[in-house]
């Protein structure tokens, strides 16, 4: 459905992302992972036809990005990063207005939208500017779907919004996926990449690794372990500096531990203990998509 | 059709839920048109004067009375001799003095001429030369009225004519030039915003990823600010009108016909300046000082377009309120008809759908 390759731009001569290549199929939830700066915004607007790349060549459904970006502009959905919708315009108004603009109408449409836009439905006389957080991404990705697209482009729909709103918002997700409707959707949350089919992790314009989540964590290769409670960065610089150890960070409110080699666990609780933690702390587990990010990252430096 | 009818219809609703700056835009127009009106003017009106009457006779003081008596001149309240004159002069209490000299009504009677002293203060030449005028106007009908005109040969009087304005009024010439300034101003303004506040907002990004066609976003912006231009033009007219009394002796309908031909010229220039800046402050910039200077100096509303120097004249030509200011003037105060200045009429026609196709042209498809 999605067909990326060799895309490169950049802005003034620093680039923003270099000659990324992937293929998203059709009707799968695409996740496009990765720290603020990625590029993971320019990327999206290359495949909205919002902005030209320098090299390579992008097609949605069978239509080029550059040459068909009119034919293109009538069968996408887009949700950019910043709430873009008229705020002076009625929850209702900017609705009908989309739907006007595809021409089409609410009506025709609404089983689409039905689960999303009855949560705001009640408000639906408010002006979009006043609505809350979670309740402007709603509506902007009711706007996004009036038009029965067959691929929406999300551009980091849950950033600012709250935790319960994020996973309301997921699930949403997860039925338009049901519904047969392809996703592309940029995150800079590594625990939402698990909710995906999958994910691009991208750091600086390059492409890390692109995988399923499962796949991606399965990949990772090495021996993770856990200390919680011991937060320091005191503690943390030690443990860098011991035997074996190829990687310590925080992660959360833990310190995770990556050994270079296969190693038993009687011998991680004496390294641990040489620098001053209780050893029957220390417990090994499964790695995240986040600590997958974090070894790619290393192993590109 | 339907996707263009809710596009006007939100460009609407931007427009009515603004209500602070829907107030200074119909507000605007009202208050500069006073000011403008009142303030713009080389009209003299009670002038303080003194009158140093060494005569003493009947005909002195007839003249001196019928001086005061015109609405152009007021008596300063202090009665001076010809030694306080410089003093007067100097701290700006008066700007004329008149000297009737004691054999004034001897040699009037006698010899049919006399002589009368006025002095002016130059320091602002142009008042000078009119208070001048009107006194010797009004000498010359005294004398006119008292001399037997037969009794002295070889004489020749020049009988003016003031064709259009037989009372050579001030605001005939400003009040139509005011009013293409300020809808060329508050139009452009209006329509310059339009295009970067969706910019500036985000909106445009979204609505790019859309289907809608540049062509039919520039003209479903025109077209609620044309109502709000045409409202504005309607009421400037009526001030000129009421207020200023400016006569409207052509046919009313072309005078309408031809301001919203104009406003339609204005808010397309300003359509063109917002697909060209990327921030609604540029733009106001643009539309508001931009245009400001250009349209009152160049336009033939202040200073005669003949009086320029050649470059200046050749540059006057792309300014619309100059084609404008033509017909209007011709209409409301020649009375012409459309055959006196259907190229003027072309001309703005012309502007418009030069700025309308500009703008379609420079309208940005994508992010730059």
């Amino acid at each position: 459905m999605i067909e990326v390759k060799n895309i490169s731009k950049s802005y003034a001569g620093i680039s923003a992302i270099k000659d990324i290549t992937f293929t998203v199929e059709k009707g799968k939830l695409f996740g496009f992972i990765g720290p603020d700066g990625a590029g993971k915004t320019t990327l999206i607007r290359i495949l909205t036809t919002l902005l030209l790349p320098d090299k390579g060549e992008a097609r949605v459904g069978d239509l080029d990005v550059v040459d068909d970006f009119k034919k293109l502009r009538k069968s996408i959905g887009y949700m950019p990063g910043r709430f873009s919708l008229y705020e002076d315009l009625s929850v209702k108004e900017n609705l009908s207005l989309f739907a006007a603009i595809f021409g089409t109408t609410i009506e025709k449409n609404y089983h689409l939208i039905e689960d999303i836009y009855k949560q705001i439905e009640p408000f639906r006389n408010r002006r979009a500017g006043a609505l809350s957080g979670g309740m402007k991404q709603k509506l902007a990705l009711s706007c996004a779907m009036i038009h029965a697209p067959e691929v929406i482009f999300l551009d980091e729909p849950t950033t600012g919004v709250d935790p319960v709103s994020r996973k309301e918002f997921w699930q949403m997700l997860r039925k338009l996926k049901d519904a047969g409707i392809t996703i592309l959707v940029s995150t800079p949350y590594m625990d939402e990449a698990a909710l995906c089919d999958e994910v691009a992790l991208i750091q600086d314009g390059d492409v890390l690794q692109i995988d399923s989540p499962q796949d991606i964590i399965e990949s990772y290769g090495n021996m993770l372990f856990s200390i919680p409670g011991h937060v320091g960065f005191e503690l943390i610089d030690r443990l860098r500096k011991a035997d074996g150890v190829q990687n310590a960070y925080l992660f959360g409110e833990e310190i995770r531990m990556v050994f270079k080699e296969t190693i038993e666990q009687d011998s991680v609780q004496h390294i641990v203990q040489s620098v001053g933690v209780p050893g029957e702390l220390i417990r090994p587990v499964t790695p995240t998509v986040e600590d997958c990010f974090i070894q790619l990252m290393q192993k590109q430096e | 059709m339907r996707r263009f009818g809710s596009f006007v219809q939100k460009e609407f609703y931007h427009i009515f839920r603004d209500w602070r700056t829907l107030l200074i835009l119909i507000g605007m127009p009202v208050a500069q048109i006073l000011l403008f009106g009142y303030a713009i003017t080389n009209e003299i009106q009670e002038a303080e004067i003194v009158i140093i009457d060494h005569s003493k006779t009947p005909e002195s003081r007839e003249i001196s009375s019928r001086i005061l008596e015109s609405e152009y001149f007021r008596q300063s309240n202090q009665m001076v001799s010809e030694a306080d004159l410089e003093t007067l002069f100097r701290r700006g209490k008066i700007k004329q003095a008149v000297i009737i000299p004691a054999n004034f009504a001897r040699d009037f009677n006698t010899m049919g001429r006399a002589n009368l002293q006025v002095i002016a203060d130059a320091s602002d030449p142009n008042t000078a030369n009119i208070t001048y005028n009107y006194t010797s106007s009004i000498v010359q009908q005294f004398t006119v009225e008292k001399t037997d005109v037969f009794s002295i040969p070889y004489r020749i009087r020049v009988f003016p004519v003031m064709m259009y304005n037989p009372e050579l009024k001030g605001v005939f010439l400003f009040v139509p030039g005011t009013i293409s300034v300020i809808l060329m101003l508050i139009s452009a303004m209006m329509t310059s915003i339009s295009i970067t506040r969706e910019k500036e907002l985000g909106t445009m990004e979204i609505l790019l990823a859309t289907p809608m066609a540049p062509v039919q976003i520039i003209v479903a912006k025109v077209i609620p600010y044309l109502f709000l231009a045409l409202f504005n033009a309607f009421g400037v007219l009526v001030l000129g009108y009421f207020v200023f009394k400016v006569p409207i002796e052509g046919s009313l309908a072309l005078l309408l016909g031809e301001t919203a031909l104009f406003v339609t010229t204005a808010l397309s220039l300003g359509i063109f300046i917002s697909s060209r800046t990327n921030s609604q402050q540029v733009a106001l910039m643009a539309s508001l000082m931009g245009l400001m200077l250009p349209t009152i100096l160049l336009s033939g509303f202040i200073f005669p377009i003949e009086n320029m120097p050649v470059v200046l004249q050749v540059i006057s030509n792309i300014v619309p309120a100059k084609w404008f200011i033509v017909i209007i003037k011709g209409i409301m105060i020649k009375g012409q008809g459309i055959e006196y200045f259907w190229k003027e009429t072309l001309v703005l026609v012309g502007f418009t759908l030069l700025f309308v196709v500009l703008s379609i042209k420079s309208f940005k498809l994508r992010l730059s």
